[in-house]
């Protein structure tokens, strides 16, 4: 019943559509003009329309900076992330006055010089000395951008990691686990070929450093402690992101992957800011399969003393599998 | 050369050789798959806004993957994948470019046809071949292509990893083969006549910037589309053939693979060697329609010739060593980062010169607002709007927290989508009596193009800020993570403009196949255009021009010319005694 009511719909539709046409066509037919000729009218009332739906949608655009302002991810809580907020906002700010300028003039020209048959257009084909100065200009803010950017991007991936705990996190379709590398501060190794039973990574238990390797599938950070993430995946590529510390990396099948920062706010300083349910996550960002949606981990930052309590309630590898 | 040889229905309507012709066929097909993968993108997005909501809609059409109506997951990528795949390739390459470099590359150079007639029906068969893998692919069990349109392995590689992967990705691959080779033929057609057919006088500076950007898109698919092809032969011998050039150390459902010493990064670098001058395959077509169409309807020369074509040249070059910028958080080498942040940021640079140009045509012009004009203007605004944001994914640091985001989404859908879409849809306003002899309706245009400029910027405007909120793209719901309860609204606005948008479109498919039979009748030149192709005769006829074709004496661009009679002088005009060229 509702798909013939539908199609009667549609029918009456295309009825009306071919009905206005022929009107109008009708109609120039007895004024003796041609229905499709632009007119002065067409000229002027496009021209207005232009400049109002212009503005209209800048106005749009402030009204989403205001309200939605809110959804927006809160200051980094890591050291890096910090400076990457700081090019961030250099950058938006820019772009924001580029593209309202812009978008201003290009809707104003639009309306201001709207046509009518009795102006004509100034003959302008070129003018050198402007296009030079349009390309310097621009050429003049790239460079300070790229040459931000780039130390930006230094300082995030090269930082020194002598210092740094290394917590393995690995991937599979469709959940995280992670490894903590234990007293001795070393991964034990690991092979895919040896995933068996309750060795899920595929540690390889002959390793000496493995022993005081640690599985968990929640990771807890000190805060203003360093830590080197390794990435590993067991099937497809999958991405670590962790938007409030502004990390990513891939996980990707037959490599490891890092990403070394610094947590500055604990979970619960966070939360007097961002609301009692406030917890840090880890997602996957790179298309991994039917459930890519639901694939994440919890993280905690905490004070030490809470690490440490935490950490010693967890099982070595030692004791949890069975050794040859 | 064609008064003698007889047409038949099917050499007329399909083996045709004639470019007019194929142009039309390549149109058709790409606003037939423009449809579908626009009704895809409304199925998705209803989904998005709605989670776990019901929806009669929903099991009709897709049966059995949506039990009860409710969008399975697997299926939503398989619609976000098909989506992709549909529109860069079927709609904004082959659509894009089949339609306008058939029709206008021998009308406006001045020759009787292509350098090859036969290269060219292969050209457009080849991807109706490919059309049709495709639209078969979406009726196997395992359902459609569902990796992403990006496909990368092992995700597209591995049956167990998605169904999709299955026999859907294997026909996705075969199309994909079929579509390189067909784009192959029409471009090596392309630059060929571009090169040689030119009439007497028609100098490459006294060429149409439409056919600037034609060439060098020809030239970037000859030069990249090759890499795309070697990579699906790749990973066809991996799916198939038990290689190891993309896959290592895999488990897969509890199944260890034999696969080692492969690299998944290996497919990432082929695919986007190809990936990114696509995205200029894509818009540098639609920037050269623009620049035409707004010339002549500002009724002024388009404003710096030379830097224009130079901002074009830059852009294709440019095109090829930025592909590492889509690869920022693979795990390269930050060095390499460094690098492909440096030559990202300088395309800046040419498109900061074609945005000011394009201002400086309309400054003091007499804009006569024809729906193909509207929609012109309306290509430099997403061109501003979505150029603009690449300052931030393209640079590495950056990119770190917005990589793969709804930013990326928001950004490469004005930037790329709404950009050629909108040249499209200008060129087909524009050059509709051309093809057909008759006018499209303009008030139906105007309307048609104010829906979907609001729809459009309602869509993708707010994307930016699910982005900025983290949420990754390509998730089924966004339900299943706290932080984002509070983007239900903002997915609730996006879907209501995509349906909304969706439904302006149908007048513009009313007015295009009315205007085909019902029409009024176009006069010769009707927009008062300089170029050539106005030059030819309305009734379509094989070698363009009874007679002689005609000579080129000037640039196409001397609109409201000092001295001249009109406010435009063709280029077939000769020279007055002691004119300027310009």
């Amino acid at each position: 019943m509702i798909n013939i009511l539908i199609a009667i719909v549609v029918f009456l539709i295309i009825v009306t559509l071919v009905q206005t046409l022929r009107v109008s066509e009708l109609l120039s037919e007895i004024n003796n003009t041609d229905v499709n000729e632009i007119t002065d009218e067409d000229n002027n009332t496009q021209g207005k329309l232009y400049l109002v739906v212009g503005f209209l949608f800048l106005g749009f655009v402030i009204w989403q900076m205001v309200y939605w302002n809110h959804f927006l991810l809160p200051p980094a809580s890591s050291v890096h992330g910090e400076i990457i907020d700081g090019l961030m906002s250099f950058t938006m700010n820019l772009i924001l006055v580029a593209f309202f300028i812009l978008s201003l003039l290009l809707f104003y020209y639009a309306f201001k010089y709207r046509g009518k048959k009795t102006n004509t257009a100034y003959f302008y084909s070129h003018n050198n000395k402007l296009e030079i100065m349009w390309t310097i200009i621009p050429t003049i803010v790239l460079s300070g951008v790229i040459v931000y950017g780039l130390q930006t991007w230094n300082k995030a991936m090269n930082p020194d990691t002598s210092n740094s705990k290394v917590i393995e996190v690995y991937s599979k379709q469709f959940d995280w686990t992670a490894r903590y590398s234990g007293d001795d501060n070393t991964l034990g190794k690991a092979n895919y070929k040896l995933v068996q039973g309750r060795n899920q990574l595929g540690v390889d238990l002959s390793d000496e450093s493995a022993q005081d390797d640690i599985v968990v599938r929640e990771v807890h950070l000190v805060k203003d402690e360093p830590v080197l993430l390794k990435f590993r995946s067991q099937d497809v590529i999958h991405s670590a992101y962790l938007p409030h510390f502004r990390v990513q990396m891939n996980c990707v099948p037959g490599m490891t992957t890092q990403f070394a920062f610094i947590p500055t706010k604990t979970t619960i300083e966070m939360r007097e800011t961002e609301g009692e349910d406030f917890d840090y996550i880890l997602l996957c960002n790179k298309i991994c399969g039917v459930a890519h949606y639901n694939m994440q981990m919890k993280f905690v930052v905490e004070t030490k003393e809470e690490h440490d309590i935490w950490l010693a309630q967890q099982k070595t590898l030692k004791n949890t599998l069975t050794l040859k | 050369m064609s008064e003698h040889h007889k047409e038949t229905f099917i050499t007329k309507y399909i083996f045709s050789q004639d470019h007019k012709m194929i142009a039309k066929q390549f149109l058709i097909t790409g606003m037939l798959m423009a449809v579908i993968g626009m009704i895809m993108s409304a199925l998705f997005r209803l989904q998005l806004a709605n989670p776990g909501q019901s929806f009669a809609i929903l099991e009709m059409l897709l049966g059995k993957w949506a039990p009860g109506g409710v969008l399975d997951p697997s299926m939503y990528l398989a619609l976000v994948t098909m989506h992709g795949t549909i529109l860069v390739f079927w709609v904004l390459t082959a659509g894009l470019s089949g339609t306008f470099a058939n029709l206008l590359i021998p009308l406006q150079i001045g020759a009787r046809d292509m350098a090859s007639g036969f290269l060219n029906m292969l050209s457009y068969w080849f991807f109706f071949l490919a059309t049709i893998v495709l639209l078969w692919s979406l009726f196997v069990e395992t359902g459609p292509a569902s990796a992403g349109w990006t496909i990368y392995p092992p995700l597209s590689a591995l049956p167990q990893a998605i169904p999709g992967s299955g026999m859907g990705m294997t026909l996705w691959l075969i199309s994909i083969a079929l579509f390189v080779v067909g784009g192959l033929l029409g471009s090596l057609n392309y630059v060929v006549t571009i090169l040689n057919l030119r009439t007497k006088g028609m100098s490459m500076q006294r060429l149409p910037l439409t056919i600037w950007a034609i060439l060098l898109t020809a030239i970037l698919v000859v030069l990249s589309f090759p890499v795309l092809l070697s990579a699906a032969l790749l990973l066809i011998m991996d799916r198939s053939f038990g290689t190891s050039f993309y896959l290592s150390d895999i488990i897969i459902n509890g199944e260890v693979l034999h696969n080692v010493g492969g690299s998944p990064i290996l497919f990432e670098h082929l695919f986007w060697f190809l990936g990114h001058p696509e995205v200029y395959i894509i818009l540098l077509p639609a920037l050269g329609l623009v620049s035409e169409i707004i010339a002549v309807n500002s009724r002024k020369p388009i404003f710096g010739y030379k830097a224009m074509v130079g901002a074009l040249i830059a852009i294709a070059f440019l095109s090829f060593i930025v592909w590492g910028h889509h690869m920022f958080m693979t795990g390269m080498n930050p060095f390499l980062g460094s690098v492909f942040t440096f030559t990202t940021l300088l395309i800046a640079i040419p498109s900061a010169i074609k945005v000011f140009n394009y201002l400086a045509t309309l400054w003091k012009g007499n804009i006569r607002f024809t729906p193909a004009m509207l929609f012109a203007i309306a290509l430099v605004s997403t061109f501003i709007t979505g150029g603009l944001t690449g300052l931030i994914l393209g640079d590495s640091a950056l990119d770190i927290n917005v990589h793969d985001t709804y930013f990326v989404v928001g950004h490469f859908h004005i930037v790329m989508g709404l950009s050629a879409i909108f040249g499209m849809f200008a060129g087909v306003y524009h050059w509709f009596p051309r093809m057909y002899g008759r006018m499209m309706n303009k008030n139906f245009g105007y309307i048609h193009f104010w829906g979907t400029f609001i729809s459009a910027y309602g869509v993708f405007f707010p994307m930016h800020f699910l982005g900025l909120a983290g949420l990754p793209r390509r998730y089924y719901t966004n339900s299943a993570f706290p932080m984002f309860d509070g983007l239900a609204d903002i997915n609730s606005v996006i879907t209501f403009f995509a349906l909304s948008g969706a439904v302006f479109q149908l007048i513009f498919l009313f007015n295009f196949f009315y205007s085909i039979f019902k029409g009024t009748k176009s006069v010769q030149n009707p927009w008062r255009s300089n170029t050539l192709e106005w030059t030819a005769p309305i009734e379509r006829m094989h070698g363009n021009w009874p007679g002689e074709i005609p000579h080129v004496y000037r640039w196409p661009y001397d609109y409201s010319k000092p001295g001249a009679d009109e406010d435009f002088v063709p280029q077939t005009e000769p020279l007055k005694e002691g004119e300027q060229e310009h």
